[in-house]
């Protein structure tokens, strides 16, 4: 995008926003999102820390190849996030619950209003009504707003690259195959069906009735059913969610609610300063059409002409 | 010779029925059962159906109420208390090869009535019905132990010939 085009933009945006011809598009709070939008159901229960999932969005997003093969189960030894490299990990919590370890997935979770989205000052990112949130990559500016307003830490950054640093995340597989009805690699290649693909509406009935059916198994709580909005990948776990890496302190409200009536003032700011800023200019200076200054003031006044 | 001959038939004929119902209690079930759903990048299992039977005793703990053995699970025992013998028992006959595609959520979707909404599909009604199993009673539990990978899946994982060059540390682990 063109500096020229970007700041073009903007302007007829905040002259939009104050002329309230857009007045409800900030107002949308109740928007509960698309009807159709499918989703995943992560099954913490099941998860046997294979990183079949791994290989598999490797391939499927033409990633390079990795510093370990992806049967090398030493990489549990830390806790990893999501990188340029990598758009999805899994990480091991040791837990005093019986059966051993517990695995935990990680890649975005596709939220129905996405932070990242919000706080994209070029508009790269896209909430399509399939369910996925991508991003327009020759758009994107490097600034990594989104890295930080993304209330799940997703967003990876192209650290290697000099020149044109990039966000990177995991898209679910919207290009290759969400679009054409197909679930993402990660999905088709999971051996214990951890991950259940399917419409997001039916995946959280899906998931309460296998907290309805055992009780003892689960904890009763579906993780991304509200939080921040609600998300597209939802989780079902057998552990505490706090105690396997989940950020439970976020509350229900999207992330755009924290910001939106602070930044529904910009546009009008960038609209009103400029108008009034030059009436203080035009003020300040409008004795100086006295006459029997106008000899030494003449230059000044011209330039003040708009 | 003819008498003796057809003594001899009649004889190991006699001995081969009573045996065999006892080693696979009725008609028609495998002793072995290729599973080949991940010839992609494993060699197929060769499932020794007799032996899991040995080893478990009760279908029912793999196959549900449909070999008509009562199960004992109680959010199936609801419905299927005194439920026959279905036609077909083979895994493939409900466990869909395909449960993500396109075709099966619409026709999940369509059937409003279905029960059986979280049905898990083959590969994933395989692992976690011997993965339980096998973690608890000290069967295998790595990938590779029940099936192999291939050239193909050595590729996939970066493993075997296909890792990377200067592996960070630690050595390879394969499951």
């Amino acid at each position: 995008m063109k500096r020229r085009d970007f700041l073009k933009a903007w302007m007829i945006c905040g002259a939009s926003t104050t002329f309230g011809i857009t007045r409800n598009a900030w107002g949308g709070a109740s928007f509960e999102g698309y009807p159709e939008r499918m989703g995943v159901l992560v099954d913490l229960t099941r998860c046997v820390g294979c990183r079949s999932c791994e290989a598999a969005c490797n391939k499927e997003q033409q990633l390079p190849a990795p510093s370990a093969p992806f049967d090398d189960l030493s990489v549990f030894d830390r806790k990893r996030r999501p990188t340029e490299k990598a758009y999805t990990v899994i990480n091991r919590y040791e837990t005093t619950k019986a059966g051993g370890p517990v695995y935990r997935k990680i890649q975005c979770n596709h939220c129905n209003e996405p932070g990242c989205l919000s706080s994209c000052l070029v508009n790269a990112y896209t909430k399509t009504q399939e369910g996925a949130v991508i991003y327009n990559p020759k758009v994107c500016i490097g600034c990594r707003a989104c890295m930080v307003a993304c209330p799940f830490n997703i967003p990876g950054y192209s650290y290697s690259s000099a020149f044109n640093p990039l966000v990177k995340k995991c898209v679910f597989c919207y290009d290759t195959r969400l679009k054409n009805g197909k679930s993402p690699a990660c999905v088709e290649i999971c051996p214990q069906e951890t991950l259940t693909f399917g419409h997001l509406n039916d995946l959280i009935k899906i998931g309460h009735e296998r907290i309805r059916e055992m009780p003892d198994k689960y904890i009763d709580h579906i993780y991304g059913e509200k939080e921040v909005g609600g998300t597209g990948w939802i989780y079902l776990s057998g552990v505490p969610f706090d105690k396997v890496g989940f950020d439970t302190t976020l509350g229900n409200e999207p992330i755009i609610s924290n910001v939106k009536e602070f930044l529904g003032l910009i546009p009008m700011v960038l609209a009103i300063w400029p108008a009034l800023f030059t009436g203080f200019h035009l003020l300040s200076t409008r004795n100086n059409n006295d006459p029997s200054k106008q000899g030494d003031s003449h230059s000044y006044r011209e330039d003040a002409k708009p | 010779m003819h008498v003796v001959r057809n003594w001899l038939i009649r004889g190991v004929l006699v001995i081969a029925l009573t045996i065999a119902p006892a080693d696979s209690r009725a008609q028609n079930m495998p002793d072995s059962i290729d599973l080949d759903s991940l010839v992609q990048f494993y060699e197929k299992v060769s499932f020794d159906h007799a032996k899991h039977i040995g080893l478990s005793k009760d279908c029912s703990v793999c196959h549900h109420h449909t070999t008509g053995t009562p199960t004992e699970d109680a959010n199936c025992i609801r419905c299927h208390k005194n439920s026959a013998a279905t036609a077909v028992v083979a895994c493939t006959a409900c466990h869909s090869a395909q449960p993500f595609s396109a075709e099966t959520i619409k026709k999940n979707k369509s059937n409003v009535k279905s029960y059986h909404k979280d049905m898990p599909g083959l590969k994933g009604a395989y692992h976690q019905s011997c993965g339980g199993c096998h973690a608890r009673d000290g069967g295998p539990t790595g990938c590779q132990d029940c099936h192999p990978r291939k050239k193909s899946g050595d590729a996939f994982y970066h493993a075997g010939e296909y890792a990377p060059k200067t592996p960070k540390n630690g050595k390879s682990r394969g499951r």
